[in-house]
This record gives structure tokens, sequence and C-alpha cells, in this order.
């Protein structure tokens, strides 16, 4: 089967400065892609180049088998739901959602009726007559996202969407985007900084640094098998293990706070002594700073009723060899 | 505290005097056609002039012509200067200060030069010309008004992020100009409009020397030959120009808020 969404050798500079460099992904119907990176990567420059907004120095764009490199725009096919909202001040939210249907050309019964769905799709019916500044943050990108999916768009792309709302609506309407988007099987592509949000809402990660593609996989890959220390150190918490902590490793180890407990578990064959230097409860989790032989290790254990810890305690980590991650370039 | 109250105050009325004692005396001279008693006569005399309904219909005409044109070039070059070349924006602001700098009469004489019936284009050749002339001036004169109104209602608007989610949406270019901007920015609008017209009812210079029966040549005339009326029409037109910039007012109070919340 072809990819349905494919970027060949992308390339964009800005004058002198270039910003993405040379990418390639080809992804498949009805997948949830995030592009994840730090600020500056390049990530919301290819998902312009996608939407049409920039012009890319070169490269090409297909979608199910249209380049779609030169169209404009609004000859696309796209949705689109930005950071800011941009639901139009002057419309109702009605209208809003039934902008796309207009220009499109539909008739107006079938706009209703598409709006209706729409409403009750985003679980705000009855919300029509109302004006966006009537509404909080979260219900009108909720709107927005409604309004990006009412034609029926080829792709969805979802530009940093969360980031202005506070953190429990985030959490609850990633949860809601990502079942919409299943429920409809519309290929997205959602632009994050954020690698939490990246790892609960993907089905692939594209995780960039720099303008170039540093990792391409599932969450469970990026995270457990990093392929460059760009990957490792950006996505999740990580300990670094200078060479000689541990007993006949030759160089630098790095291995996840979660890997390392208090108690010996089937599969640890390490251990290393040290001292709680902090502990920060955190409810579920206790976050526990050990140092050991001057190099602080972040340690994340579940909580354990049985006895407190203190900061000052002797405590003995356990840890696996097969856990540990050589970090390369 | 209760002394710079009084010295606040004080100021204030001074300064209010300023205004109202002139006004206060016209008003009441306008009353006094009549020997001996107050009358409305002088307004009287003032309304059943032909000229005065036929000058005063024809500026409200310009007027209009020069809100509709002033809106056609004014939105669409602040909306892509805006969007697509905002280093340009320092220029612009200047190129609109202009018309207040340069005297009417500077522009008007440049007019005749350029668009006499002996130029290559004659404007001034033919009545209908000379109105399209005449409008085109007070497009020009209304244009610092006009520029800063537009201008202020975009910036309020995030008008970059509401093209590209127009456009990605498949609107073109006029359907986001038509549907968007111009509805959003409305009120600011209509305030550059109502300043257009209070210019335009009161505007001599141009309309004299190009020899258009407008209002502000009439309200000149009448003030030459008669001795009561023109202290009627002076009332008259203040309470026309202050009618529009109280429309400014009420309509910015009524506007839908149009303001996005961010939280």
């Amino acid at each position: 089967m072809p990819a349905f969404l494919e970027v060949q050798n992308l390339v964009k500079s800005f004058g002198s400065n270039t910003v993405v460099k040379g990418v390639n992904f080809a992804f498949d119907k009805g997948e949830f892609i995030s592009l994840l990176g730090p600020s500056g990567c390049g990530k919301t420059t290819i998902l312009r180049m996608i939407a049409g907004f920039e012009r890319p120095t070169s490269g090409a764009i297909r979608v199910d088998g249209d380049d779609i490199t030169h169209l404009k725009p609004n000859q696309r096919k796209l949705g689109m739901v930005f950071q800011a909202y941009a639901l139009f001040p002057n419309m109702t939210v009605g209208e809003n959602i039934a902008f796309g249907l207009k220009i499109a050309g539909m008739p107006a019964d079938q706009r209703r009726a598409r709006v209706d769905e729409m409403l009750k799709l985003i679980g705000l019916p009855g919300f029509e007559k109302r004006y966006p500044y009537e509404m909080s943050g979260g219900q009108q990108q909720r709107v927005a996202l409604a309004r990006a999916i009412a034609p029926k768009p080829r792709l969805l792309l979802l530009d940093e969407p969360l980031s202005a709302l506070d953190a429990k609506i985030r959490v609850s309407l990633r949860e809601e985007i990502r079942a919409i988007q299943r429920d409809l099987g519309i290929t997205t592509v959602f632009v994050t900084h954020d690698q939490e949000e990246a790892m609960s809402i993907s089905d692939r990660i594209v995780v960039m640094n720099a303008g170039n593609i540093e990792q391409l996989g599932a969450a469970h890959d990026i995270y457990n098998r990093p392929a460059t220390r760009f990957v490792a150190t950006f996505v999740g918490q990580l300990n670094t293990l200078p060479a000689g902590l541990l007993p006949g490793a030759t160089g630098e180890r790095a291995i996840r706070p979660e890997l390392i407990s208090l108690a010996p578990r089937p599969e640890t064959d390490l251990t290393l002594t040290g001292t709680i230097a902090d502990l920060h409860f955190l409810g579920s989790v206790q976050r526990l700073r050990v140092d050991v032989g001057g190099t602080l290790l972040n340690i994340d254990t579940f909580n354990n009723q049985t006895k407190p810890l203190q900061r000052g305690d002797t405590v003995t980590l356990h840890l696996a060899q097969k856990d540990l991650l050589t970090l390369g370039a | 505290m209760k002394s710079q109250k009084f010295w606040a105050w004080l100021v204030f009325a001074l300064g209010a005097a300023y205004f109202i004692i002139p006004l206060a005396a016209t008003f009441e001279f306008s009353l006094r056609m009549r020997r001996g008693e107050y009358s409305f006569d002088a307004y009287a005399s003032v309304f059943s002039d032909p000229q005065f309904a036929a000058s005063f219909t024809y500026s409200v005409i310009v007027g209009l012509f020069t809100i509709v044109v002033g809106i056609l070039v004014v939105v669409p070059a602040v909306y892509f200067v805006r969007l697509r070349m905002p280093w340009l924006r320092p220029f612009m602001e200047f190129v609109t200060l202009l018309p207040l700098v340069i005297p009417a009469l500077v522009l008007v004489y440049g007019y005749i030069r350029l668009y006499g019936s002996s130029s290559l284009i004659p404007f001034t050749g033919s009545v209908f010309g000379t109105n399209i002339l005449l409008t085109c001036a007070y497009v020009t004169l209304a244009m610092p008004y006009m520029y800063r109104a537009v201008d202020n209602g975009m910036r309020t608007i995030d008008i970059g992020t509401l093209t590209e989610a127009a456009q990605i949406m498949g609107a073109n270019q006029l359907q986001i100009i038509g549907k968007i901007i111009l509805p959003n920015i409305l009120v600011a609008i209509l305030s550059g409009a109502f300043l257009t017209f209070a210019i335009v009812i009161g505007e001599f210079t141009i309309a004299s020397l190009l020899n258009r029966p407008a209002f502000g040549p009439y309200l000149v005339g009448i003030g030459t030959n008669r001795a009561y009326e023109p202290a009627a029409l002076a009332i008259i037109s203040f309470i026309i120009t202050w009618g529009a910039m109280g429309m400014i007012n009420v309509l910015g109070r009524f506007a839908p808020r149009t303001s996005a919340r961010t939280d």
C-alpha cells in the first residue's frame, strides 16, 4: 500500500538559515503522527509547508498520491487547528463550523445537519448560537477542531493546539482529540514540544532537532530504544552513569529513573550504594535524588507505606544490565 | 486634596468656557433675528432656502462616495501591508500623514494643473469629472483618519492566523477580506467613516476652487451676505458634526464584543 502522507527531501531556508534540512517521512492513512522537538527544531515549519503557508525551498509533499507541494493553501483540502484557536470572532459557533462547508458550496440544510453532527461530536450540542468570546479556551479549541474536520479534510493538522490551555483541560482535550481522530480515521499531524503529550497520543512520533529527524517510531521504541543521545535526553528523564561508576563498564551508560529500584527484582544484577540527597513525595510516586560517589541519580519509586525514607539514609540501588543505555553521538 | 480638586475643576471650567462661551454667544445671536424677542426665524430662513437643502444633499452624497472609496482603498492596503509587508508600515504612516501637512490649497492647485481641461486627463472638463476629482480629493483629505481607524481596528484582531484559518478551509483572498476582516473591523471602519463625513460636510477650499455647489462654500456665501443666518448655520453644522462624533461612541458601545478570549 502506498503511503498516504509522504514528505520527500523537504528543505526550507530563510535566507542563509536552513531550518528544515532534507526531511523524509511517509505515513499511512488514519495514523496519528506527532512532530516533537524543542522550539526552533523545524517542526512547525514542516507543518506550515504541509498546510501551504510556507513554500518549500526544495522537496515534495504528497497526500494520497497527489503532489500538493505547489498548491495554494485553499486548494489542498486540509483542516487545521491553531494554537490561538483562531475562531472568527464575528461569527457564531455554528457559522464558524459551517464556514468551510459554505465555501465548498454545500446547501444550507445539509450544512445545518453537519454542524449539529459536529457539535454532538465535540460534546457541545446546542452551542451553535454562542459567540467565541462567550466560551472558555477549551470550548473554543473544540469548536476549532469541529470547524477543521467539518469539511472532511484529507489531513488534519494540529499546531500545538493544547499549549494555550491549562493543565487539566490539556489532558482531557488531548484524549478527546485522539478519540475523535480514531473514530473518523482521519490522518493527523500534531506538532508539540511536550514529549508526554506526544507519547500519550501518537501512533508514531517524529523526534526532530535542528532541522533533522533524530528518530521516527512508536512512543514505546523512542522511549526504550532512543536512537541518539538527543532523543534519550529530550524524551523522558535520564540518569547518566559516568564510566567507572559501574563495575566492568567501559564507557558512559544511562538509565531511566523508574528502572532503578530500592529492592532487588528478579532481573536486577547490579547494585550501587548511595545516600539520599533529596526526596519529593508526589503521591503515587516518590522521586529520590541519590548521591552515589558524587554522581546524583534520580530514582522514581512507587509509594511505599511501610517505612518513610529520610534525607541522609543510606540505600542500596538495584538495576539490571539490560536496562542500561549506551548513548551514541 | 480638596485644593487639588479645586484647581482641577478650575482648569476644566476655563477649558470648557473657551469652547462653550463662543458657542453660546453664537446660539444667542442666532435667536435675535426678530427685533426685541428671541425666535427661531433665522433657522426657519435657513431651512426654507432651497440652496441649503441642495448644497447639503450634494455634500452628503459626495461624503458617502468618499467613505466608500476610502474603505475600498484603505482596508485592502492596510490588510496587505500588515500581513505581507510589515516593513512598509512606517512608510505608510508617513504617507497617510501628508494630507495633514500639505495645505488643501496646494492640493487643489496641483489637481487643477494636472487634470485641467487642457491636460491629458481633463477631469475638470465636465461636471461629472469634477465630482470624481472632488471625491478623490476628499478621500485624500480623510486618509489620515481613515487609515488610523482601520489600522487600529486590525491591531485588535490576529489577522495573520485568521487569514490562515480561512485559507486552509478553502477561502480566497476576496472572501477573507469580505467575510472575515471587514466584519471584524466594522466599528473601526464606521468611526473612520463618520470622521470622513464630518470633514466632507465642512470642507470649503477644494469645493470652492473646483466650483462645486457643496455645503462648505454655501456656508461661506451665506456668511458674507447675511447677518443672523450664518450663526444659525454654524449651530446647525455643529450639531451635524457632533452627531457624527456621537455616533462613533454609540456604535462603539453597541458593537458586539469581538476580541477573542485567550484563557
